[in-house]
């Protein structure tokens, strides 16, 4: 008991007690050099430590209130201001209150080459008995690899790292019909021309990357499609892959041109890095870094409803390039 | 209750925690050295003390929003309190990310300084790296500290990249989008990688947002603390470099104020400023405000998108470059995104790790170096190294070219074509600028120590150089 209560006392005493200071180490020279009181500056950090304090308890009391209007900005503004008080006293116990030395070091050495020496030979002394320590050399060599490959193997579960087949699948097959993102069909006669829709395998994942379509009717005497493509587009509706080739992101603008004399054609553009595609010329690469067209989806028009249907799968693989890209037709899934 | 008691009392206190651990740990004499280890004083060195304590900042705030973010792909409907998000289809993952900003009473608050400091905490390793390599600071016996500290920057870009890809809104999508595609693009194995990391063709399997939560909130960070740990251990075993400031700064002895008591009060202040201002912008300065982004669909993008900060440089490089896919026959070597997004911060950080290398072959210089040059001091370098800032800075600055479309009407299509000439002629002329600068900064000085010494001579005083 009677310990806690010195410690008591030793403790409120540090905390507010304003001292003479006699030499407490007398038989020592002194460490510190000693420097003169402030008693200004220990009033200035006094009141920045309770204002720290305050603002402190602010962020606790606002932080109980249960419906509080900008609550987040209260919130930062006390604990921030908390800090700042924090560090307002510790710059003025670093600047007005404790001895600023300038102290000289000397720099460690740059070296020990006694003890250097002393383990280069330990080490080679401790490999003395090896007589073929090329062959074991080998032999470890050997063995650090295998273990190495046997380490990383596993991580091969991670994902299908040699068939890269699933890059060429898609939803899309002969029949499938085009539907919105409410499962809504496409009808050729609601479709307006030079607006731009997205369209939907029906049935199908809407998140996979073969899936979605950017959909746009032109005159068909407006579009240039490449050879071989000239019934992909009944009514004159082209389909594409939204995703752009280049890096993956969705083709998500349109440019419409509203004077046509003075304007660039209608294009499509992905956000993440302005690839631009002619929509009207099988989405050929107009400007921007993608290096591929985007892959256009044949289309067939149901005579009986007027409804769009897939007529096949994309003229090539969906997405980014890579090594294999132009070397595959995509299928559709078994 | 005499003064003479209460000095004696306080000493006990003192001697008892001393002895205390000094009898269990026997690290008395080590913790007299820590404690009168000598800091050099200069505005520059707080930048990596910054980066370190914005470190502690992230770990404690990181820590907060992991106990209510929840990593998962499955789809969900949101019915909170936001209306316009109301009934819409979504992930768990960005779902728990509203809540915690709108339903957690300061998950806002920490979500966003935990933001806000990933943001400080690259830009600080940044300023520190720019600082270490303008004063030459990277030589030996330091070049090692170094390789640890860009390893960090490494660490880093990619810790924040996973951070804020973790929100699954629809900016966190589109930039795995481009990650995805990035990766596919290596030459040969790209498309291996990618599905090995991703597990399946994008958007991937629900596993792949595990594998990035478990790097964001595990790998990376321990992988940063251990490096950051060694990065120190490495400065405190050779000590700071310092300028050479009077004649008691040499290379042998190193001039400064001792942690305690002189600098443990200056450092702790700079520890509580960095929080301070960490929490007032995360309080009062919105950043990601995800609930305006949506939620990701891969068929959605939006317009006028950009990344953190520092991948700026990188997108500027995918917008830059022009459409070239290299083919062989039917297969394709190098597709378009390799160059900007692979190839491009590959040269970057190569050249960095080769500066101590290339700096020893330029100059043969092998010595050991503790006195830091100032920037004037190796004109070829400093000028080498504004060449190189200037070409990442000019690629940066072309990924805000939609922006500048957007607030000043600029043509894009132009201002790529500008900056596609800038890329080349802005290193150049930053090379020759700052090469005349520092020659003309050395010859102003050599002309007024001249004056100074004519003026002295004048004055019938004798020049100290000749007193001997």
């Amino acid at each position: 008991m009677n310990a806690l209560r010195r410690w008591a006392i030793a403790l409120g005493v540090l905390a507010l007690g304003r001292k003479q200071r006699r030499p407490r180490f007398a038989d020592r020279p002194r460490i510190v050099p000693p420097g003169a009181p402030d008693p200004r500056a220990e009033w200035l950090v006094l009141g920045l430590l309770l204002g720290a304090a305050a603002a402190a308890a602010g962020f606790v009391v606002v932080y109980s209130f249960n419906h509080l209007s900008h609550q987040t900005q209260y919130l930062g503004l006390s604990l921030g201001l908390a800090f700042a008080f924090t560090a307002a006293a510790l710059v003025v116990v670093a600047k007005r209150l404790v001895v600023t030395e300038e102290l000289e070091e000397d720099y460690p050495v740059p070296g020990h080459p006694t003890t250097q020496e002393e383990l280069e030979q330990l080490v080679a002394e401790g490999g003395d008995r090896f007589t073929r320590k090329r062959l074991l050399l080998t032999g470890a060599g050997a063995a650090a690899g295998a273990l190495g490959a046997a380490v990383f193997v596993p991580a091969l579960s991670l994902g299908p790292f040699l068939d890269t087949d699933a890059l060429y699948e898609t939803p899309w097959r002969r029949g499938r019909r085009l539907v919105d993102e409410h499962g809504k069909p496409f009808l050729l006669d609601e479709l307006e021309r030079e607006t731009f829709y997205t369209a939907y395998p029906e049935g199908a994942d809407k998140e996979e990357v073969g899936s979605p379509l950017v959909v746009v009717r032109f005159e068909p005497s407006e579009l240039h499609l490449p050879a071989g493509r000239r019934d992909w587009a009944p009514g004159g509706v082209v389909a594409y892959s939204k995703i752009c080739t280049h890096a993956g992101c969705a083709v998500a603008l349109f440019r419409k041109p509203t004077f046509r004399p003075v304007e660039p054609g209608p294009a499509l553009i992905c956000p993440c890095h302005y690839s631009t595609f002619d929509p009207t010329r099988g989405a050929k690469v107009i400007f921007g870094p993608a290096g591929r067209p985007l892959p256009q989806l044949p289309l067939l028009l149901d005579r009986e409803n007027g409804e769009l249907l897939a007529a096949g799968n994309f003229s090539g693989p969906v997405g980014p390039s890579w090594w294999g890209v132009r070397s595959k037709a995509p299928r559709n899934p078994s | 209750m005499g003064r003479a008691l209460e000095s004696a009392e306080e000493s006990v206190v003192i001697r008892g925690l001393v002895r205390f651990l000094d009898e269990r740990s026997g690290t008395a004499p080590f913790v007299k050295k820590a404690l009168r280890y000598v800091f050099p004083d200069h505005w520059s060195f707080l930048l990596g003390e910054v980066a370190l304590y914005t470190f502690v900042i992230l770990v404690g705030t990181g820590i907060y929003l992991t106990f209510f973010f929840e990593p998962s792909t499955a789809s969900t409907y949101y019915a909170g309190h936001y209306a316009p998000l109301r009934g819409h289809e979504m992930s768990v993952a960005y779902r728990s990310a509203v809540d915690l900003s709108f339903k957690v009473r300061a998950g806002l608050l920490m979500r966003q300084t935990h933001h806000w400091a990933a943001d400080v905490f690259v830009a600080s390793i940044v300023l520190h790296m720019l600082r270490v390599f303008f004063t030459g600071a990277f030589r030996k016996p330091r070049d090692l500290t170094y390789y640890l500290g860009l390893t960090m920057l490494v660490f880093a870009l990619l810790e924040g990249y996973l951070g804020y890809s973790l929100v699954d809104d629809l900016l966190s999508g589109m930039g795995l989008a481009i990650g995805y595609s990035v990766l596919m693009s290596v030459p040969f194995v790209g498309a291996n990688l990618a599905l090995l990391v991703w597990g399946a063709p994008f958007p991937g399997k629900a596993e792949f947002w595990s594998r990035m939560y478990v790097a964001h909130v595990f790998l990376l960070p321990i992988l940063i603390a251990t490096l950051l740990a060694l990065h120190l251990f490495l400065v405190a075993a050779r000590h700071h470099t310092q300028f050479r400031e009077s004649r008691r700064t040499t290379e042998k002895k190193v001039v400064g104020i001792p942690t305690f008591p002189g600098y443990a009060p200056r450092s702790l202040g700079l520890f509580f400023s960095v929080a301070a201002v960490l929490f007032l912008l995360g309080g009062l300065v919105q950043i990601n405000p995800i609930w305006l982004w949506g939620p990701y669909h891969i068929a959605q993008g939006t317009n006028g998108a950009q990344p953190d900060w520092y991948l700026g440089w990188l997108i500027g490089a995918l917008r830059l470059v022009p459409n070239l896919d290299v083919t062989i026959g039917d297969y394709t070597l190098v597709p378009n995104a390799f160059w900007g997004g692979a190839l491009f911060p590959l040269l970057v950080f190569m050249l960095l790790y080769l500066v101590p290398w290339l700096d020893r072959r330029a100059t043969g210089e092998y010595g050991f170096r503790n006195l830091l040059d100032r920037p004037r001091d190796a004109p070829w370098r400093t000028a080498l190294g504004a060449a190189l800032f200037a070409w990442v800075f000019v690629i940066f600055l072309a990924g805000a070219s939609d922006r500048v479309f957007v607030s000043f009407g600029i043509s894009y299509v132009a201002q790529l074509w500008i900056y596609r000439v800038l890329v080349f002629v802005l290193p150049l002329a930053a090379l020759i600028v700052t090469r005349r600068f520092c020659l003309a900064l050395q010859e102003s000085e050599r002309l007024g120590q001249i004056r100074k010494q004519a003026e002295a001579e004048a004055r019938g005083e004798l020049p100290q150089t000749e007193q001997l």
